[in-house]
């Protein structure tokens, strides 16, 4: 059996309040394969974006990771060193966010961002870097790149900008690449458009994607497997088809029935949209349990009292629900 | 995706310098308060020749001065004048500041410009020396002390309130009043000015330290309260030919001034930490 | 025929953007030359991307923008650039749901307050009357009455679009505009809203304006749907003809845009826009959409295509409107 690019092991993530200590994540276990698309889909505060953060290195306090297992390539790095870690990002993993402009240095041109990837992980002279640099911003569609290398990211559009990160993020060959939200802040017809770019590039360089997004949809489009989170656990994984054909948690059922999709109405008319009731639990008030009890359609008194086990599906996929099957 | 922590609104870690800050304010209005039942003597009619100067001690705690005064009953109820001074001129200072910012942030146009200009204007005059030109054509007393340092602080106050408008202007609940039909000053008082209130009770704070130090400095140069009225400030002017033959007479009116005003900033400080809207988490 | 509860005939709202000193000054065709109704218990989907000009639309609508050009009438009421609207009669016609459910209520006004407020300032004087009216309110939009003392912080971003909504029907409006008023919820929480919203328009008998990037909810809720471009509108319609018998390329590469996981091969390339929206500052010349166009040809760029019908009450504003992709 060959080994994952990542391999996410049981990864419990430690988030430190007043005077108590919670799981923000825990029990998550996933495996990217070299140049696969993987998607983690979840809501606001379900501790998919956290997730992201403990792969990459990044988590800082109140978080902390509180256990579990991180490998890249066979490799464990949950206990790397901080300059271990600086040197796998960029190189290895990259990382892209929601708001680009958060991301770029507002006082640096965007060629010279650039570039300075290549310089400080490959060795390269500035002179050369910065003809890469063109290159690279000309890979991911910017118009005129010899002319967008000198401008400053004010200068760019949403869209430009989130550009310029993929250049940034995929400069180095990386064998991952992170997306947080990559989209969300762009127009839907710019959004068709990054994400196109974002799946053809990493195709052409084999390099895995673990996509972090609230949108079901556009994961499932992109990406060849899903999981999906709720509340600081992985509820159902499936191939991409699977989890709209086949949706086996019930809450994976119920976002995808609860939003209307385009040509729904014409089929079968205007039928009320199936809810989810209840709200998201906030993290110091999770349910024992299973914890979409309050909200399922399905309870028993077995999901207020037990942590559901994972349950094999046929395809290549699990689910944590006591109902299944 | 953001974590929300709830942060306690009173935790005495955190607002170290609001409670002691507190505890000097609050000792410093007791004292005015109380002046009556805790001085000693009278501070103006207990003159006696016979105690001139003598150096703190169990009999006359701070002292007494060149008349034979007692130097605490003096402080103690000087207190009454320096802190009243003070407020009063800071509530002025804080009623022009917030009703020009608040109509020029809301209103915006020429009105907007016009209060800008003013507030730049004082900005860049000392506000001090504005004072003492206004001393100068009202003459000394309590009531023109008032007027001229309510009268030139309020700038700060201003600007405050300007910024925190127009930060709040586009939001959605004061959209939502305007289409509800409400009127201008309905909205300002009722959905802007209790959103911003925080801000501006730290700036009155932190401007209450500076009109006691501004008092303290005009009576200095024999511009505000008139002997034999004690204030802090008009004691430090009068102690300014003993200050080394008797010392006490400086020392202790320069502590109750440096105490109060310490007092009065740090409770600044501390008001901003759980007032500020920035520093507690509203948004899951 | 009804009599339109809003009608915009030929609406602009220009703004001068920079001053004498900083490169002079230009103008910002936010919304330029929109022609629109809505009738009495219709809802109309009003769908753009960023810079579109539906929020400065918006505002026009609500009368808290002057028209530069045309006239906006509202149940009688005309406003124009020097007609100002009678605010209080304004109020108890169109009222308006926020997108942010965080930034629309006061956090220092209590539920109650920010209901009973405006029905006393619009003279329900009856401190019975105005306890049953926001009593009742309260329970349309699913509020439990002892809700109605706390303050905003302590209710979920689902919970306070209720008060918000509740905020908006209380006056008993004709004429509801709802701007995003899902897109900044949980995605669970989202059918909660919709549904809701919809309830209580045909218990009300409301009329709706439903500004939404998200087309699915546009089809879902829209009698009629209106598309904009860069502060024109391209295409209007019946909501079926819009989708399924798009004219404009506009609305094509909208549609095309929507990540659709059970039709992921149907999605044509072709029909998707490319490159940036331009700003609204400085569009280009004749069709502002030509250079993102795949249709694009010389006309486009020389001529302004004029809105005309391409079937019975459906209009594109397209050279090539009755070229049948």
């Amino acid at each position: 059996m060959t080994v994952p690019l990542l391999k996410v092991d049981n990864l419990r993530i430690a988030l430190a309040g007043d005077g108590a200590t919670y799981n923000a994540v825990e029990n998550v276990s996933f495996e990217i394969g070299r140049g696969e698309a993987f998607g983690l889909v979840g809501e606001s505060g379900c501790g998919k974006s956290i997730t992201a953060l403990a792969v990459m290195g990044l988590l800082r306090r109140p978080l902390s990771l509180g256990g579990g297992r991180i490998a890249l390539d066979g490799e464990e790095i949950q206990d790397a060193s901080p300059a271990e870690m600086r040197r796998l990002r960029g190189k290895r993993i990259a990382m892209i966010f929601q708001e680009p402009m958060t991301a770029l240095n507002p006082l640096s041109p965007v060629g010279k961002q650039i570039a300075e990837m290549f310089v400080l992980h490959e060795g390269m002279g500035w002179n050369e870097a910065m003809d890469r640099a063109e290159e690279a911003l000309r890979q991911v569609r910017v118009p005129s790149p010899e002319r967008r290398i000198k401008d400053y990211p004010h200068q760019l559009s949403g869209g430009m900008r989130q550009r310029v990160m993929i250049a940034i993020a995929l400069a180095c060959g990386p064998d991952l690449l992170v997306a947080d939200e990559p989209t969300t802040a762009l127009d839907v017809t710019v959004q068709a458009e990054i994400i196109d770019l974002m799946a053809e590039l990493c195709a052409a360089k084999g390099t895995a994607i673990l996509m972090i997004s609230h949108d079901l949809g556009l994961v499932a489009n992109m990406c060849k497997r899903v999981a999906v989170m709720y509340a600081g656990r992985i509820v159902e994984s499936q191939a991409a088809e699977a989890i709209f054909a086949t949706p086996s948690h019930p809450y994976t059922r119920g976002l995808v029935d609860s939003l209307p999709r385009l040509g729904e109405r014409s089929k079968r008319g205007r039928q009320r949209l199936r809810e989810i009731s209840g709200v998201v639990p906030s993290i110091a008030a999770y349910p024992a349990g299973c914890r979409f009890n309050p909200r399922c359609p399905s309870v028993t008194d077995v999901c207020r009292e037990m942590v559901p086990e994972a349950t094999p599906l046929p395809a290549e996929g699990l689910v944590r629900c006591h109902h299944h099957g | 995706m953001s974590i929300a922590i709830k942060r306690p609104r009173l935790r005495l870690k955190g607002g170290t310098s609001l409670w002691i800050g507190g505890g000097l304010v609050a000792t410093a209005i007791m004292a005015a308060v109380l002046a009556p039942w805790i001085a000693l003597t009278d501070p103006v009619m207990d003159a006696n020749l016979m105690n001139a100067e003598i150096p703190p001690g169990l009999e006359y705690p701070f002292g007494t001065d060149a008349q034979g005064r007692d130097i605490y009953s003096r402080i103690v109820y000087g207190a009454r004048i320096s802190l009243s001074v003070g407020i009063i001129s800071q509530i002025c200072n804080s009623l022009i500041g917030v009703t020009l910012g608040l109509t020029a942030g809301y209103w915006g146009g020429w009105w907007d410009d016009l209060v800008s200009g003013l507030t730049n204007l004082m900005l860049a005059i000392p506000s001090l020396v504005f004072a003492l030109a206004i001393m100068a054509i009202l003459g000394p007393g309590l009531v023109s002390l008032v007027i001229a340092l309510g009268l030139t602080s309020w700038s700060y106050s201003c600007r405050i309130a300007r910024a925190q408008v127009l930060s709040l202007k586009s939001q959605g609940y004061v959209q939502a009043a305007r289409i509800l039909g409400y009127g201008d000053l309905r909205i300002m008082f009722t959905q802007i000015l209790p959103n911003i209130l925080g801000p501006l009770i730290v700036i009155a704070t932190l401007g209450m330290g500076g009109a006691i130090l501004s008092e303290a400095a005009l009576s200095f140069l024999g511009l505000g309260i008139r002997p034999p009225f004690p204030s802090w400030g008009s004691m430090l002017s009068e102690a300014r030919d003993q200050i080394t033959t008797a010392p006490w007479l400086s020392v202790f009116p320069g502590l109750a001034i440096f105490f109060t005003v310490l007092g009065l900033n740090l409770l600044g400080d501390g008001l901003r930490d759980i007032l500020d809207p920035q520093s507690t988490t509203r948004r899951a | 025929m009804a009599e339109p509860l809003l009608s915009l005939d030929d609406l602009a709202v220009h703004f001068k953007i920079g001053n004498m000193l900083g490169g002079g000054i230009k103008t910002l065709k936010a919304v330029d030359g929109v022609t629109l109704d809505v009738k009495p218990g219709e809802c109309l989907g009003l769908v753009g991307e960023s810079g579109c000009g539906k929020s400065t639309l918006a505002l026009a609508i609500m009368g808290l923008l002057p028209p530069t050009r045309g006239t906006i009438g509202v149940d009688g009421q005309e406003i124009s650039g020097n007609k100002a609207p009678d605010r209080m009669k304004m109020a108890r016609t169109v009222q308006m749901v926020f997108q942010d459910p965080y930034a629309s209520l006061n956090p220092r006004q209590t539920v109650r307050r920010t209901l009973a407020d405006p029905l006393r300032l619009h003279g329900v004087t009856d401190k019975a009357e105005v306890e049953a009216r926001v009593a009742d309110m309260m329970a349309r939009v699913g509020l439990r009455p002892e809700q109605a003392d706390r303050y905003p912080h302590e209710f979920s971003g689902g919970q306070r679009q209720r008060i918000g909504i509740a905020r908006a029907l209380i006056l008993k409006p004709k004429l509801v505009l709802c701007d995003e008023p899902v897109s900044a919820l949980d995605v669970s929480i989202r059918a909660q809203i919709i549904n809701l919203l919809l309830e209580l328009k045909d218990e009300l008998g409301l009329s709706y304006i439903m500004i939404s990037h998200d087309l699915g909810v546009v089809e879902h809720v829209s009698d009629r749907v209106a598309v904009m471009y860069l502060g024109r509108i391209v295409e209007q319609g019946g909501w079926q003809e819009i989708f399924e018998n798009p004219r404009h390329p506009y609305t094509r590469a909208l549609i095309a845009a929507i990540p659709d996981p059970f039709h992921r091969a149907a999605i044509s390339a072709k029909a998707k826009a490319r490159g940036e929206i331009a700003s609204a500052l400085n569009p280009p010349p004749g069709c502002h959409f030509h250079p993102r166009c795949p249709l694009k040809a010389d006309i486009c760029v020389s001529q302004d295509p004029v809105l005309a019908a391409v079937a019975e009450g459906h209009r594109a504003a397209c050279h090539f409107r009755d070229r049948v992709s």
